[in-house]
């Protein structure tokens, strides 16, 4: 169409053109094309995040497979199911897939997903950058399992401790498949990151002014800043390990000069920011679903926002209450204590608002609560072991003791695990438009509470009667074999409930009470739309005019009544584009076709990083490949595709 | 939401009622003043945090349960914002906020204060011990001024009751930590770093400790012996181990000395008073002497000392002492042998 034709063809949707009309021509211009190539190029935000979701449940299932092989071993003293060799590859990739490959990505699944729709959008930003990241991630994750199955998984931990990672003492490619993941999702973990940041900068629906940004795109929003700042230390010391053991640096070999504590600064910039990473977007998780079923609006939103704040910035403070037992200067220490201390008030005040939510409303005990209230009882006494190893005397004890496993379990599976299941239960009908049951939620809430604490409990006692982590076995006689025992039992109960939770999925993908747009009477904008969403998300750009906008609305209208904003065309992919504080209209912003390109580039990414585990050439050959791909991706289109001012 | 606390509740008695709590590697059976002191900070974060737990539990029961007002609508929120409502809750949170903010500054001063106190201990040092750490064992140099009145073993350390004795940490290969709970918290051996910490004993007694940093194939089996004796006693043990080795009384340990210095042996390990001087693996020298076999790994008895030296690598797999391929005739004489320096 050259620049001469009749205005008339450019469509926009508003007064003149109909629903069903402005339906149809959407659902035109926002259509994934069908079959394996429409699968392959896509870039709707809802089919990438729902394969990240999948992707990142698989793997949590897999490293869950792990832990119960190593509760089987350890169910006993001196028990010989695996060998050490055997079991220091599985509780290292345990550690590395639940941490890379489901805690991250799984949260990052749901921004994806959710932001969006959350913020009032038409797609995420940079949509084939989304594509390319999950490639990127998946190729990473299948490396890491295929190198596993293949004799050739890492053994060395998920935090790769040079010099034990080093060229000397950990020969062949085990480590080096294991560093080269880490590279794969700090970039997949990078792009949703800037994605997500400029999603939520610029594309917030008119009205959603800094104010009324739903908490868990205000949880998302302060994650990616964490993803942007923390990552880029763990890639930097990824990539330093991989040179050393490559081309013969020596970044952290001693003898010449390098520096083997080096590698543990850098490691835990980024390794304490991630707790935090995969905390954050589970509180947003949190503060969605207790309003819903508190049937209250969230109390205490601001001091929530600045929970997050706060959180965000401590965490890049507290790395060192890693380090207590390597002999840094006890002054020094003292700082990271107290910085490791004053996270316990953010916290603190995220936990009395939630409380106060469900003091002052009137709740619904549906499964997603149920799950808030587990996260409540259980994250809470993880924080409070938390406090406890954040002091120096009582760290030189616990650390690297089965009490700082029991520790960081509380947190991470309390913390995140359990918001996370209230949030499947929660977010399903919009996912797939139907109902998990409610009588298998409550099962599975039950087993999962009870084999949790049965599992992870006793291993408090067990690190302060003085069992070391990772430790293949351990004698009889020095009083572990017990709380052992019972750990494993909790261990079997949990993994039933997870068994559960794939069940009632599976059923009700089929069988499933049709869900409605939105089932649980929730109040932000990811229910004003039907369920699943259209490929398009919204008919009309809705106007936000408070925080829960579905609240706003007179008692008994249909989302439909929501006031909306017209004038975006119909007839191409455009998003409207707001200013950063007051979300007011400010462009109409072309959003990319589908493209196979990302996936290309992703292929050859991937080929560069696996070659470059064998030969340092690859990085110079397998740039070709890359650069043939880049450039296929952003090769110009004609005519260009530029912003346009809003006109009215 | 109160079963945590029940599983809680229980499993602490559970503690308290297994023999585990007054074990040979527990934190919460101290024998030296600076895991007295940190046993003593323990059960005060303990009580403190307890409590704060309880009362986040009571508030998340009531909020729960607590009855409601009738007229609730289906869908949607109940009601709005109530201005008396939220105010109230803000000043709750307000105090919430605050009494966080004091409890978690006397816990960090309290804190702070073991810390100093523990550190004090430093400069009374009497004794100096060395300890590298080697994958998979702990090679221990009693320091002394007297250069010939200094001497080596392994995966013991003897300590004097009542002494503060500094013990230098070194690794050689690859990060260690060294941990004897009932005595003191851990400090890391790293390699191209020297580290420092202080053990004191109060009381006698056989402790156990255990690297407690992963540190490869056979990071389980990486323990030592900590003994506490009286001081007289540990100076005659001291004169005992500044002696060189026995010389064989019989003819087997005889013969078995002949295998010993002629076969791959000798190739790893000292024993002093012979032409045994190689230092890559532990100083045998009085090896029949100490409580266990391979750091931790079996408890010293003639049988374990004939199964280690016939397959070390069923025993500890992956451990760095290789299948010496001796006779009957031979392993005999040299266990023999071995077990005669006491």
């Amino acid at each position: 169409m050259t620049a001469g034709t009749d205005t008339a063809v450019v469509r926009r949707d508003g007064p003149g053109l109909g629903e069903a009309e402005t339906n149809a021509r959407l659902a035109r211009s926002w259509a994934t094309p069908p079959g394996l190539w429409g699968w392959l190029s896509t870039v709707d935000h809802k089919q990438v995040g729902r394969r990240y979701v999948v992707t990142a449940f698989t793997f949590f299932v897999l490293a869950g497979l792990l832990a119960l092989a190593m509760r089987m071993q350890l169910a006993g003293p001196e028990r010989t199911l695996l060998s050490p060799d055997r079991y220091n590859q599985i509780f290292t990739m345990h550690g590395t897939t639940m941490m890379f490959l489901f805690a991250v990505p799984m949260m990052e699944a749901f921004a994806i997903y959710l932001v969006p729709l959350m913020v009032g959008t038409r797609a995420i930003a940079f949509p084939r950058l989304n594509a390319f990241s999950y490639w990127v991630y998946l190729a990473g994750g299948i490396m890491l399992w295929v190198a596993f199955i293949l004799n050739v998984g890492p053994d060395v931990g998920w935090f790769s401790y040079v010099p034990l990672a080093g060229p000397q003492y950990s020969p062949g490619k085990r480590v080096d498949f294991w560093a080269q993941m880490v590279t794969f999702t700090e970039v997949a973990a990078l792009a949703v990151a800037v994605e997500i940041i400029v999603t939520v900068f610029k594309q917030r629906a008119p009205g959603m002014s800094l104010n009324r940004i739903p908490l868990f795109v205000w949880g998302q929003l302060v994650t990616s800043f964490m993803v942007v700042f923390a990552m880029p230390a763990v890639m930097v010391s990824s990539s330093m390990l991989i040179m050393d053991r490559l081309i013969g640096t020596h970044f952290f070999n001693p003898a010449e000069g390098g520096d083997a504590l080096l590698w543990q600064h850098l490691f835990w910039f980024f390794g304490h920011p991630e707790v935090y990473i995969i905390f954050l977007p589970a509180t947003g998780f949190v503060s969605s679903i207790l309003p819903t079923f508190a049937r209250r609006p969230i109390f205490g939103y601001t001091a929530l926002v600045l929970a997050l704040f706060a959180t965000g910035f401590l965490g890049f403070g507290l790395w060192v209450h890693h380090m207590f037992a390597t002999g840094l200067p006890h002054l020094g220490n003292s700082f990271y204590t107290a910085a490791s201390m004053a996270i316990a008030i953010p916290s603190g005040i995220q936990i009395f608002c939630w409380i106060a939510t469900l003091w002052d409303g009137r709740p619904r005990f549906a499964t997603p609560l149920l799950f808030v209230i587990g996260f409540i009882v259980v994250f809470v006494l993880g924080g409070l072991s938390g406090i406890m190893l954040a002091s120096v005397p009582l760290d030189s004890q616990v650390h690297d003791t089965y009490f700082v496993v029991a520790h960081f379990h509380y947190v991470l599976i309390g913390g995140a695990v359990f918001p996370l299941f209230g949030a499947f239960y929660y977010w399903f009908p919009k996912f797939t438009g139907r109902m998990l049951s409610e009588r298998v939620g409550a099962w599975n809430f039950g087993l999962f509470f009870v084999g949790f604490n049965l599992a992870f409990f006793p291993m408090h006692i067990l690190g302060l009667i003085g069992m070391p982590r990772r430790v293949y076995s351990y004698p009889a006689g020095v009083g572990w074999d017990e709380l052992n025992l019972l750990a494993t039992a909790g261990a079997v109960i949990l993994a039933a409930g997870v068994a559960t939770f794939v069940g009632n999925v599976w059923h009700s993908l089929k069988h499933g009470v049709s869900a409605g747009d939105n089932p649980w009477g929730a109040g932000t904008l990811e229910w004003a739309t039907s369920s699943p969403p259209p490929s398009y998300n919204f008919t009309h750009i809705p106007v936000v005019t408070g925080q829960e906008p579905l609240w706003t609305l007179p008692q008994g209208l249909p989302a439909q009544g929501l006031p909306v904003v017209g004038g975006l065309r119909v007839d191409q992919r455009e998003l409207l584009l707001t200013t950063v504080v007051d979300a007011d209209p400010d462009l109409r912003e072309p959003s990319p076709e589908p493209s196979i390109w990302p996936l290309l580039s992703a292929l050859a990414v991937t080929a560069l990083f696996i070659g470059s585990i064998f030969t340092p050439w690859a990085v110079v050959w397998g740039a070709i490949p890359l650069a043939v791909g880049l450039i296929g991706w952003f090769w110009p289109k004609s005519p260009p595709d530029t912003p346009e001012p809003v006109i009215d | 939401m109160s079963r945590a606390l029940r599983i809680g509740s229980l499993g602490l008695a559970l503690c308290l009622a297994l023999p585990g709590c007054q074990g040979v590697q527990s934190a919460l059976d101290p024998a030296g003043h600076q895991a007295g002191r940190i046993a003593g900070l323990w059960w005060l974060f303990l009580g403190v945090l307890a409590v704060v737990y309880l009362v986040v539990l009571a508030g998340l029961l009531i909020a729960a349960s607590r009855p409601r007002r009738r007229g609730v609508l289906p869908n949607g929120p109940s009601f709005a914002r109530e201005e008396r409502i939220e105010r109230r809750l803000t000043g709750g949170l307000t105090a919430w906020a605050v009494g966080t903010g004091a409890i978690i500054l006397t816990l960090t001063g309290l804190s702070y204060a073991v810390d100093r106190d523990i550190l004090g201990l430093t400069d009374k040092a009497e004794l100096e011990i060395e300890v590298t750490a080697k994958q998979w064992w702990w090679q221990v140099k009693y320091n002394d001024p007297v250069p010939s009145r200094s001497f080596e073993t392994a995966n013991e350390i003897r300590l004097p009751v009542g002494v503060p004795v500094r013990i230098v940490l070194k690794s050689q290969d690859v990060i260690h930590s060294f941990w004897v709970p009932n005595l003191h918290g851990k400090t890391d051996l790293i390699p191209g770093r020297v580290n420092e910490t202080t053990l004191v004993a109060d009381r006698e007694g056989r402790f156990r400790g255990q690297c407690a940093e992963f540190c490869g194939f056979q990071h389980a089996n990486m323990a030592l012996d900590v003994v506490a004796m009286p001081r007289d006693r540990f100076d005659a043990w001291r004169e005992s181990q500044l002696s060189p080795a026995a010389a064989p009384a019989d003819d087997l340990a005889r013969q078995g000395q002949q295998v010993f210095l002629s076969a791959a042996c000798v190739m790893c390990h000292t024993i002093h008073g012979t032409t045994a001087a190689s230092r890559v693996g532990p100083d045998l020298t009085h090896v029949a002497s100490r409580p266990s076999l391979a750091a931790g790994t079996l408890p010293y008895s003639k049988g374990n000392l004939a199964g280690w030296i016939a397959d070390p690598q069923r025993i500890k797999p992956g451990n760095q002492m290789p299948i010496t391929s001796l006779s009957p005739d031979q392993l005999q004489g040299v266990v023999a042998y071995l077990d005669s320096l006491k």
